[in-house]
């Protein structure tokens, strides 16, 4: 094999907790992987959560675990900024073409952080759904893995500025560095490319973009974090003050014809979790809940149960109409009809969380279109392609886990050639 | 130690390590106090130059122990990775002093010097494991022959491997024998189809890899993964001949829901009320109901959470009641195309791509949808039945008259002992019995479900969580059940659909595969996964103390008559939570051990009380705690250089005579931090953070004994994503101590 070319038993693409999961799994049954993924990091969206439902618990904890396996076992090459372009199957294998984006800082990275201090250009952070900034020269979070800078050159000024190239010690930084493509054949590829969060600003409506208080549950969950744009302080957008009360809109552009016509499974109780953050750090801001059904399958119901009880948390049922500015005040109005009572009401809050739907990206996969269904996600139930997790239906994180785990034996299946 | 041990020290000051402390006084330690034959200084330590130096110095000088003074070890593992024979330590120069502390400072220089120290101890008294591959039976036992058994069967052909399944009817197939049609949510998501079972029993029963047992229960389990004996009992008669399995699948499923205890909602007297599955086993096989024939049939109405979402019944929901019965009324509008149907909901949950088969449903004409809750029920006196429904979304209150009345019952697992609402107490006293006392854990043993009947001392089954479902790190690991080499798929392990179902008997299936691997290569499974070390016992002192066996979170040890433990290497998860029970020390890991931490302890230079230092230690969990601490360092917090750092493998595997040691060694306090726990529990190993908080008391009576505060040991609970918190941990405590004022042992 040339330095072009890779072969290995599996290739996962998608380095997001169903990707992880499905390829320290089949490396530890005795298979070589390698795995893809097209951001710089790995954990995907999970290691942009604050922390898990039911039990509020960080995903770091558990990615902690899965990196350790992943970064300690030989049979697992990981290559990050890497898109799959194409595939094709030959004698039995499958061959993907693979774009390896640059990434300018290269394995000699010791990631002892002397050039950010140096950079002098900024970027909008999108680990941080752009809520705040980092240097052009960064590092998604503290936790990332690989643990090694990144640089985005729409920002940076190249070799003009070469501040952080005199300043690393380990000749790690490359500012000529160039995209590659290489080909990797392997006997089976797993599909675990995941998610987007559905484009909040396609619901004009509900004030995305217009009001700056208006924000996604994604976006919540990382003004929520430790390691968020405000270290785990929930404020008010516009103001950064405190926050006395809080909307959210269940379904915001889900189970909607002109949106997503599905339900995204996991949004109820994401947003019934996010309520206990804001409950957590604010005990007397008002909260209201506009949902249409909560769906808190099976066992999670105890967690609802649990949110239940807390009487500054009001349950509206009834779809949002609109939110508008308040013309009285900075505040926000949320007008919606509350279908229990049959009134409709206009709730005057300072910030609104937008309970927004997961997109799948399926659709973008070079993969035949005949393999994607008609809400954009893999078709699991076929012999010709393995995919697992939100890539396949929208799920929580345990059913992904439990799908990739599984497809790691429909791979061992198609390598053996059955 | 069998081989003379020979150590390289190598200091990197690179990454402000070398600003910061002085790497040639640091190097003096290891050469002249620690006297190690090797040690040097580079600027760069992981560059090419710099761990081809450690090589050819491993090769010329025959190191078989390398401490490598530098980043943390969770940074740069594969280039500090040497040969399998050479045992690699890791000193966390740069996260946990340089980073964190006062540059060029005494007592920076004396917690670099410390931390050298105490890596050099260990390294010292640990050896490299060598993996023990042991022969595994490659077969699996299924138990349960419904969709997820016969998923599960099927799948473990597809690695290779061979197969019995037992079922306890007389037929495989299970629930889905008795179902008129499914809808799988799959595109195009609208479309009732067959259940497909038939076809699903044929491939089981042409498989030759798989061998069926039908009218057929377990007698017996014994032994451990990879080599378990399972005894059968055949239409209820015990089996002569045992056979053996290297790992099973648990797919068991669930029980009904009794509709007996439905009588609010008229189940049991009226004819009408029928459950969910008595109408599909109607739509079946055309199986007389008297409910429906012979009689017009102008209304259905389906009530939902029959049951379910009830405190007085199953708290929780079955997931898979409103799909179905969806389902149903699209059987009833095809056989009764003029009939009104009602379907009663508390909230419609239709999750993922299955909104598009409600959707359907809602826009057929006469399919109604109330939001509601049934208040009564009673007869019209000319066989039908009169609901009264609270209608919460009209606001008021309405009354359906209905020929028939559909219950949707939830889904109880089979795992369940007694009813559901006892369950969480009686599951309680279990898990305290096991801290407590063997008697009460024997009991409750008594009390398992009898499924798997295993011979394990602690138990016949899988350890159970609330409301029944099987203990598991059910969001990041949800196939870590508390029994190697035993996993749950389908419906007993939480109400799921058919392709979920499908989905987690493939996990559950691989996880036995994966199981297998392991032990044939002498390594452990998740979260250990790939560590060679097993215990060894030195059973000649033993005092049968059973502490060991009653705490093993896995129930891997059992006990002989004396109670005597007797370990089973391939049930063990390598936590190390009986090395940290047991009272004699004689539980040893060939890498982490009383002695290797004694000693480490043991290395610290120790000020004395006119000095004016005080000497913390600090005991921390490796998964959580310890990663959190380097995050501290990433960011640049500083705390109290008088912290001595121990990462341990659980906060469960720490032993009282660590302890003991620090204190002893002039230690002025001791803080240990590890993982939540109680229900909502973190710690990887279940019950590792739990123990050590129980085990916490007897140190705190200890301490009194001695005339020490008990303050001076305290514990905390992490999680990873608190490392903000860290920094006024430590501060905090070591203010506490110089108020208590210092050891008083110090110096004895």
């Amino acid at each position: 094999m040339t330095e072009n070319s890779i072969s290995s038993d599996l290739l996962v693409v998608g380095g997001g907790i169903a990707g992880i999961t499905a390829a320290v799994e089949a490396a530890e049954t005795g298979l070589t992987v390698t795995l893809v993924e097209k951001n710089s990091f790995i954990g995907g969206k999970v290691a942009q959560f604050n922390q898990y439902f039911p039990k509020l618990c960080p995903p770091s904890c558990g990615l902690e675990i899965n990196i350790r396996r992943l970064r300690t076992n030989p049979a697992i090459k990981l290559l990050t900024l890497a898109e799959v372009t194409k595939v094709e199957k030959q004698n039995g294998k499958e061959k993907a073409e693979v774009k390896l984006n640059p990434r300018y800082v290269n394995e000699l990275c010791t990631s002892c952080g002397e050039c950010v201090k140096v950079c002098p250009e900024e970027r909008p952070n999108d680990f941080n759904y752009g809520m705040d900034k980092t240097k052009a020269i960064y590092i998604p979070d503290e936790n990332s893995y690989p643990a090694r800078y990144v640089i985005d050159m729409n920002s940076c000024k190249g070799t003009s500025c070469n501040k952080c190239v005199e300043v690393c010690q380990y000749n790690a930084i490359d500012l000529d560095d160039k995209e590659k493509s290489i080909t990797i054949e392997a006997g089976a590829i797993i599909w675990a490319t995941g998610w987007e969060p559905y484009d909040a600003s396609k619901l004009e409506i509900l004030g995305f973009g217009e009001f700056p208080d208006v924000v996604t549950n994604v976006m919540m969950e990382r003004l929520a974090a430790p390691n968020g744009p405000t270290k785990g302080e929930i404020l008010r957008p516009s103001t950064k003050e405190k926050i006395n009360s809080v909307a959210f809109v269940q379904c915001a552009g889900s189970r909607d014809e002109d949106h997503l016509e599905y339900c995204s499974s996991i949004c109820c109780l994401s947003s019934l979790k996010q309520a206990k953050y804001i409950r957590e750090q604010y005990p007397d801001a008002e909260i209201h809940f506009h949902y249409i059904d909560i769906r808190s399958n099976g066992i999670l119901e105890e967690f609802y149960n649990s949110v239940k009880e807390d009487d500054k948390l009001h349950f509206h049922r009834g779809k949002v109409a609109k939110v508008i500015k308040d013309s009285s005040s900075d505040k926000l109005v949320v007008e919606a009809e509350d279908s229990l009572t049959g009134n409709l009401m206009q709730n005057k809050v300072e910030m609104v969380v937008l309970a927004t739907g997961m997109e799948s990206t399926a659709k973008k996969l070079p993969i035949d279109k005949s393999l994607v269904d008609e809400m954009g996600f893999l078709k699991s139930n076929n012999d010709e392609l393995i995919g697992c997790g939100v890539s396949t239906k929208p799920k929580e994180v345990a059913a992904v886990v439990q799908e990739a785990t599984g497809s790691v034996l429909k791979a061992i299946n198609t390598i053996r050639g059955n | 130690m069998s081989v003379e041990t020979k150590v390289g020290v190598y200091l990197c000051s690179g990454c402000e390590i070398g600003e910061a402390v002085n790497i040639d006084e640091l190097g003096k330690i290891a050469s002249e106090e620690s006297k190690v034959p090797v040690c040097k200084n580079n600027s760069w330590l992981c560059s090419e130059a710099g761990v081809e130096e450690i090589k050819n110095d491993i090769k010329n000088e025959n190191l078989n122990r390398v401490v490598i003074g530098a980043c943390s070890h969770r940074f740069l593992a594969d280039v500090f990775n040497f040969d399998s024979d050479v045992l690699v330590e890791r000193v966390n120069l740069r996260e946990n002093v340089v980073w964190t502390h006062k540059p060029n400072d005494e007592d920076t220089q004396m917690l670099a010097s410390d931390y050298l120290r105490m890596g050099i101890a260990k390294a010292r008294n640990s050896e490299t494991p060598k993996p023990q591959p042991i022969d595994a039976n490659e077969t699996i036992l299924v138990v349960g022959g419904g969709v997820s058994g016969l998923t599960s069967a099927i799948a473990a052909t597809k690695a290779g491997n061979s197969v019995v399944l037992t079922e306890k009817e007389d037929k495989l197939g299970g629930w889905l024998n008795k179902f008129h049609k499914v809808n799988l949510g799959n595109s195009p998501f609208t479309e009732i189809e067959s259940t497909g079972i038939e076809e699903l029993i044929s491939e089981v029963e042409s498989n030759e890899k798989i061998k069926v047992y039908t009218s057929c229960l377990i007698e017996k389990i014994s032994g451990a993964p990879g080599d378990f004996t399972v005894m059968l009992k055949i239409n209820n008669e015990v089996q002569s001949e045992p056979f053996k399995v290297g790992a099973i699948v648990q797919a068991t499923g669930w029980k009904e829901y009794d509709p007996n205890n439905l009588g609010e909602l008229g189940y049991g007297k009226f004819d009408n009320v029928i459950t969910g599955i008595q109408l599909e086993e109607f739509f079946k096989s055309g199986k007389s109901n008297s409910a429906i024939n012979g009689k017009p049939v102008e209304s259905f109405t389906f009530i939902q959470c029959a049951g379910s979402r009830n405190e007085k019944h199953l708290p929780y929901c079955s997931s898979v009641c409103c799909s179905v019965s969806l389902k149903q009324a699209m059987y009833v509008r095809e056989k009764y195309p003029d009939a009104l149907i009602y379907i009663i909901y508390k909230d419609m949950r239709t999750p993922a791509q299955r909104e598009l088969f409600y959707k359907k449903v809602q826009e057929e004409d006469n399919i109604f949808f109330t939001k509601g809750e049934v208040t009564s029920i009673s007869g019209d006196g000319n066989g039908r039945v009169i609901l009264d429904v609270d209608d919460t979304l009209l606001g008021e209150k309405i009354q359906l008259t209905s020929d028939v009345v559909v219950l949707a019952t939830g889904m109880v697992p089979t795992t369940l002992v007694g009813d559901i609402e006892s369950n969480g107490e009686d599951s309680e006293p279990a898990e305290k019995a096991t801290l407590d006392d063997g008697k009460k854990e024997a009991e409750s043993a008594e009390a398992g479900a009898k499924i798997l009947n295993l011979t394990y001392r602690q138990g016949t089954d899988l350890p159970t969580l609330m409301y029944g479902f099987p203990d598991s790190h059910y969001i990041c690991f949800p196939y870590e059940t508390r029994r190697t080499g035993i996993y749950a798929a389908g419906c007993v392990r939480s109400p799921m659909d058919i392709t979920a179902t499908k989905n987690d008997s493939y996990g559950a299936s691989f996880k036995a595969v994966q199981l297998l691997h392991a032990i044939k290569n002498g390594v452990a499974v998740h979260p250990r996964a790939r560590d060679a070390s097993e215990i060894d016992i030195f059973i000649q002192r033993c005092t049968q103390c059973k502490r060991c066996t009653e705490e093993c979170p896995f129930g891997s040890l059992d006990e002989d008559d004396k109670g005597t433990p007797l370990p089973n290497p391939t049930r063990c998860r390598r936590c190390g939570i009986c090395l940290g029970s047991c009272p004699e020390r004689i539980i040893t890991f060939k890498d982490y051990s009383i002695q290797s931490v004694s000693t480490m302890i043991k290395a610290v230079e120790v000020p004395d009380e006119f000095e004016e230092k005080p000497r913390i230690l600090a005991i921390m969990c490796e998964n959580d705690a310890y990663p959190s601490l380097d995050l501290v360092g990433r960011y640049r917090m500083q705390f109290d250089p008088s912290i001595r750092v121990i990462p341990v493998r659980c906060l469960g595997s720490v032993n009282v005579v660590w302890i003991a040691d620090a204190l002893s060694r002039g230690f002025d306090g001791i803080l240990m931090i590890g993982c939540k726990h109680g229900d909502d529990y973190q710690c990887h190993f279940i019950k590792g953070s739990e123990l050590a908080e129980k085990r916490m008391e007897n140190v705190q009576d200890k301490l009194k004994q001695l005339v020490l505060e008990p303050e001076r040991v305290q514990i905390h609970t992490l999680a990873i994503d608190e490392y903000a918190k860290l920094p006024g941990i430590f501060n905090d405590f070591v203010e506490e101590i110089i108020e208590m004022g210092y050891n008083p042992y110090k110096g004895m």
